[in-house]
């Protein structure tokens, strides 16, 4: 039961540290917003997607996943700043399981993550895309599960890093490539054979695939095997957050 | 061992960093309800005693027991009845001070109705009941110090480690914290570990240890101590144990980039 409180806690404790930074959750809606109505205007004349929809429909779902990636990212890595200020010695002194400050981490930061896909998806008629209540429902759904993975992946980052500064390179050397290499802003079927493999490496391309497929009806996989790989991944990495954190001191 | 009188004990107690032996097998015990100095010059080893004691640093060897659990088989039930004022600041100064103690209820698993209530007391303690509806961010240096007595109180530990309780404080607020660290003492029986460098402070100790190299060089109530060396003050006791020498924060340091390398 102190556990269920526990994760119940920190979960909180990261919706209102959101809920602080008002101007931040506008503010990083910008580069979403800049790639979704630039990126996607300008290149929809040009560019045929499939199943005859816009381009700038057809990287709707991408956007948002990108927005998911980012902000889930954040927030995990904002356990480095807790290191740093000091509030991480309040949680590791406190007599709860490690794994529980792990999921508790992690649920905080999905749940800010979906808010702003969530926020995201207020633009689907600006850019001409249908939705339903089924369909934002599965939308949710999906994007909870891309979040949860990727902020695992973060928790696994951050529990190596002692300070901010090496943010940037994770950004550049993780992050960017994750976003890329997902699929997010091309489609899938025409690739060489040599980037057709490095997608399918990145788990993020599921869960974009997933997202475009509950909302557009467009999928390169089945929606069970992108299922899959979002859970093993998630699983993975759960797995790797916990034994990290029980090693640390 | 003896359970009932001991809330601390420490046996042969070693931690190395990468060769660096910050503590080198120290023992000593605490009794329950009593004040216990930890002086030492910078680098001496307090930090990573206090570290081990309250299991944010497994020992490289030797064994401690708090409140007669051992601190690295069972450090969940050690965490329970311990409450820490860590040297340097660990609030979150984006939530309200209220909803900084009301995370360590949560956290340390009080019951709700109970929460409310404590919160009130403690914040009444530190005299900054008024403000628990401010951000942290806008607190002084002083108020957050307060509050983080608050906090360490809140779930009413058996045991309180103290790392440098008054470091950068005014005269006033330092006497204020003293203040209410020794009313509380006094109404729950509270047993204290504190680390210090301020000489007059550790006056208020039943006894002291003098720590330097990782070692401990002596340890016994400050009127003792006083009348071995023929001083008339701690101070004069510590400078004649440490030597005069400024301290390289060698064992500082070697913590330090310890942290930074794993």
């Amino acid at each position: 039961m102190g556990d269920f409180w526990a994760i119940y806690i920190l979960w909180l404790r990261d919706l209102k540290r959101y809920w602080y930074d008002k101007a931040r959750i506008f503010a990083s809606l910008g580069q979403p917003i800049l790639f979704l109505f630039v990126l996607g205007t300008a290149l929809s004349p040009s560019v045929a997607a499939p199943g005859g929809i816009k381009f700038s429909e057809f990287i709707f779902p991408g956007i948002i996943s990108m927005t998911v990636l980012f902000t889930s990212i954040f927030s995990a890595i904002s356990i480095v700043w807790d290191r740093e200020f000091g509030f991480l010695k309040e949680v590791l002194v406190a007599p709860v399981s490690r794994w529980s400050i792990v999921i508790g981490k992690a649920l905080g930061g999905s749940t800010v993550a979906v808010l702003q896909g969530c926020l995201m998806l207020l633009l689907a008629p600006l850019v001409g895309v249908q939705l339903s209540l089924l369909i934002v429902i599965q939308s949710i759904f999906v994007m909870f599960l891309i979040a949860f993975a990727i902020t695992g992946l973060g928790i696994v980052i951050a529990a190596r890093m002692k300070e901010m500064e090496g943010f940037q390179m994770i950004v550049n050397f993780v992050i960017m490539p994750i976003f890329f290499l997902s699929g997010a802003l091309f489609p899938m079927d025409r690739l060489p054979s040599w980037l057709a493999l490095l997608t399918r490496i990145d788990p993020l391309t599921y869960g974009v695939d997933m997202l475009r497929g509950v909302m557009l009806g467009i999928h390169s996989f089945s929606y069970i095997l992108n299922l899959v790989v979002m859970l093993g991944f998630t699983f993975i990495m759960f797995a790797v957050a916990v034994i990290e954190f029980n090693l640390a001191e | 061992m003896n359970t009932t009188t001991e809330i601390i004990k420490v046996e042969n107690l070693k931690r190395k960093f990468n060769g660096f032996t910050a503590v080198d097998s120290i023992s000593f015990a605490v009794k329950k309800g009593e004040v216990f100095g930890f002086l030492g010059p910078n680098g001496a080893g307090k930090t990573t005693t206090i570290n081990m004691l309250c299991t944010l640093l497994r020992p490289t060897s030797g064994q401690a027991f708090v409140a007669c659990c051992d601190v690295a088989k069972e450090p969940n039930r050690v965490r329970k009845e311990i409450g820490i004022i860590f040297q340097d600041p660990s609030l979150d100064d984006r939530l309200t001070a209220e909803d900084n103690l009301k995370f360590h209820g949560y956290l340390y698993n009080m019951d709700h109705r109970v929460i409310e209530a404590r919160i009130k007391d403690v914040l009444t303690l530190v005299e900054l009941y008024d403000r628990r509806k401010d951000y942290v961010k806008k607190f002084s240096g002083g108020m957050k110090r307060r509050l983080e007595i608050a906090r360490g109180l809140l779930h009413q530990p058996k045991l309180l480690f103290l790392d440098e309780p008054t470091l950068g404080l005014d005269p006033q607020t330092r006497a204020h914290i003293w203040e209410y660290i020794l009313k509380m003492r006094q109404e729950h029986n509270l047993s204290i570990f504190m680390t210090t460098h301020y000489m007059q402070e550790a006056e208020v100790c039943d006894r002291v240890a003098i720590i330097d190299h990782g070692k401990i060089v002596d340890l016994d109530a400050p009127a003792n101590l006083k009348s071995k060396y023929n001083e008339t003050t701690l101070e004069g006791v510590f400078l004649k144990i440490t030597g005069k020498d400024i301290r390289p924060q060698a064992g500082e340091s070697a913590w330090t980039q310890w942290m930074r390398r794993t």
